[in-house]
């Protein structure tokens, strides 16, 4: 007998497809043959073996669709046992953090670079030559006022930079000079300096602190007169609108400032003074302040910080009533206001230059 | 700590009945009660997603077999018993993957199922076995052994779905194709 037929029996016995009479005739090769009984069996344990194959791999099929249906992602990080958020935060972040680090150390050390501080020298060090320039300096100066001592016995003044800084300006040939109180209260030395750059020593003569006004007096024996001042003093109001201008040394050099008289009241409608409109500086105070005849309206004094273009000027009649204030034995020379006016009809540049000698930079110093 | 997902955990007694009856609402929720424990067990225990889905469909295979070999007893909860199969199973996958530490981080109790496991992974070996020779017998010969064995087709009806001739040619066919089979998986 075939084996192909004898699987096909043993199957359609296994499966009960036979009839009883085929089923008599099997029944009898079995029991000759007991090789047929184990052929049975383990055809049998074959194909369950195969079927199972299929269960498991449709149960697995089940499974694997039921999981599509989980979102493990969610599950995940609710079951994770979370590190502190630190932790999370350096983990999600740890690549710009460092990005960032390198970054701040990398600008750090160029900062470091380029200011010089990543030598090794110590800041101090700066500090200490700066200090030593500025003995240098100040040796060389009392060594250079030394020798003028002895060559020439006077003093042009002192070479020490002064304190505070303003203007004024001659009221006679002789000596007399007026600024603001402001400009030399609080100093215990004034040097005033022309605009060749002599330095004279002063005495203050008087001061008016209402009026904001002082008058100074040239003591330096190298003074020599400079001649009748070419301005005179207004004793009437000036009107308003009235173009005027000051002269004064807001630096080194002496320099004109040009408005015009924009009220007849100064700050807070202080009747004393006028407002005008002129770009000042600080050591624009003690001016003249001359209208377009050549004529002394006022004592230039200060500006309102908050508005601008509001300067103030003392009046000119004031300036004349604090002169006349004067106790006649402070005076050693004779105080005599130029009352002709040479300066009327010239052209403004001209005025400057006939009036340029006469306003001094007032050089204020203590100790 | 299922309770916090809100997922409803079926009764013992009903997964029982339900794997006899081959529901798949019942094997869905079964699934879902208790993979989140797993997940748990296996996340904290140096494995992955992937690890407890594989962990966890073994176990609910090796549930599934018993409960249809009808050798399950209720003498213990379910829960335990499939985190008790997982743990075991994912032991040995750490101690293969040379993971261990030596040792695990527990969340349930669980019972000794050494015996559930070593059945499952023989079965599992056998079944692997067939996979193979399958994959080595190719085709026509595959299609005509599960439509034969598995899908309980007549003889005429593969003799008509692949152009036999006559019956007794398909028939001398599948009887080739089951000698080699037969071959292929004892060779192994």
């Amino acid at each position: 007998m075939r084996d192909e037929q004898l699987l096909e029996m043993i199957e359609r016995y296994i499966n009960g497809e036979m009839t009883a009479d085929e089923r008599a005739k099997f029944d009898a090769m079995r029991a000759k043959d007991a090789s047929i009984n184990t052929k049975i069996s383990e055809h049998k344990q074959f194909v369950e073996m195969l079927r199972h194959y299929s269960e498991r791999l449709e149960l697995e099929n089940r499974l694997n669709a039921i999981h599509e249906e989980i979102d493990v992602h969610t599950l995940k990080e609710d079951l994770m046992e979370h590190p502190s958020w630190i932790v999370q935060l350096w983990r999600h972040h740890h690549s710009k953090i460092s990005v960032a680090a390198s970054i701040a150390i990398f600008a750090m050390l160029v900062t470091l670079f380029f200011t010089g501080n990543l030598t090794n020298q110590d800041p101090r060090f700066v500090q200490l030559k700066q200090e030593v320039d500025r003995v240098k300096v100040q040796q060389k100066r009392l060594g250079d006022k030394t020798d003028r001592i002895i060559s020439d016995g006077t003093s042009k003044g002192p070479a020490i930079s002064a304190k505070f800084r303003g203007t004024g300006f001659a009221l006679s040939g002789n000596g007399y000079i007026i600024t603001n109180f402001h400009v030399i209260s609080g100093g215990d030395s004034v040097y005033v300096q022309n605009a060749e750059g002599e330095s004279f020593h002063t005495k203050v003569v008087y001061t008016e602190p209402q009026y904001d006004v002082a008058i100074l007096q040239i003591t330096d024996t190298s003074f020599k007169n400079i001649g009748t001042v070419p301005y005179s003093f207004k004793k009437s109001k000036s009107d308003l609108g009235e173009d005027v201008y000051t002269l004064g040394y807001p630096s080194d050099d002496i320099s004109m400032g040009p408005g015009a008289l924009t009220a007849l009241t100064g700050f807070r409608g202080d009747t004393t003074e006028y407002q005008v409109s002129i770009p000042l500086n600080p050591g624009n105070s003690g001016g003249p302040l001359v209208d377009a005849n050549g004529n002394i309206i006022g004592v230039v004094n200060g500006k309102q910080t908050q508005a601008s273009g509001a300067a103030f000027a003392v009046k000119s009649n004031y300036l004349l009533k604090a002169i006349q204030n004067i106790p006649a034995d402070s005076l050693t020379k004779s105080l005599n206001l130029n009352t002709k006016n040479t300066l009327a009809g010239l052209s403004r540049p001209q005025q400057i230059k006939k009036m340029r000698n006469y306003v001094f930079m007032v050089k204020v110093y203590n100790q | 700590m299922n309770n916090q997902f809100n997922v409803e955990i079926p009764a013992d007694s009903e997964v029982i009945i339900g794997i006899l009856n081959n529901s798949d609402s019942v094997l869905k929720k079964l699934y879902l009660a208790y993979f989140p424990m797993i997940l748990q067990l296996v996340l904290n225990n140096n494995g992955n997603e992937d690890d407890a889905k594989d962990i966890y469909q073994e176990a609910i295979i090796v549930l599934y077999n018993k409960v249809k070999r009808g050798d399950f007893e209720l003498s213990s909860k379910l829960k335990t018993f499939l985190y008790s199969v997982c743990r075991r199973l994912w032991l040995k996958r750490l101690k293969q993957l040379n993971r261990y530490g030596g040792d695990i981080k527990d969340f349930e109790e669980y019972l000794p199922v050494e015996d559930d496991v070593e059945k499952h992974h023989e079965r599992d070996m056998q079944l692997n076995k067939m996979a193979d020779a399958l994959k080595l017998l190719g085709e026509p010969c595959k299609t005509i052994m599960e439509d034969f064995y598995l899908n309980n087709r007549s003889m005429q009806e593969i003799c008509e779905r692949f152009g036999y001739t006559n019956a007794d040619n398909a028939k001398t066919q599948k009887y080739k194709c089951l000698q080699r089979l037969k071959k292929l998986f004892f060779q192994q």
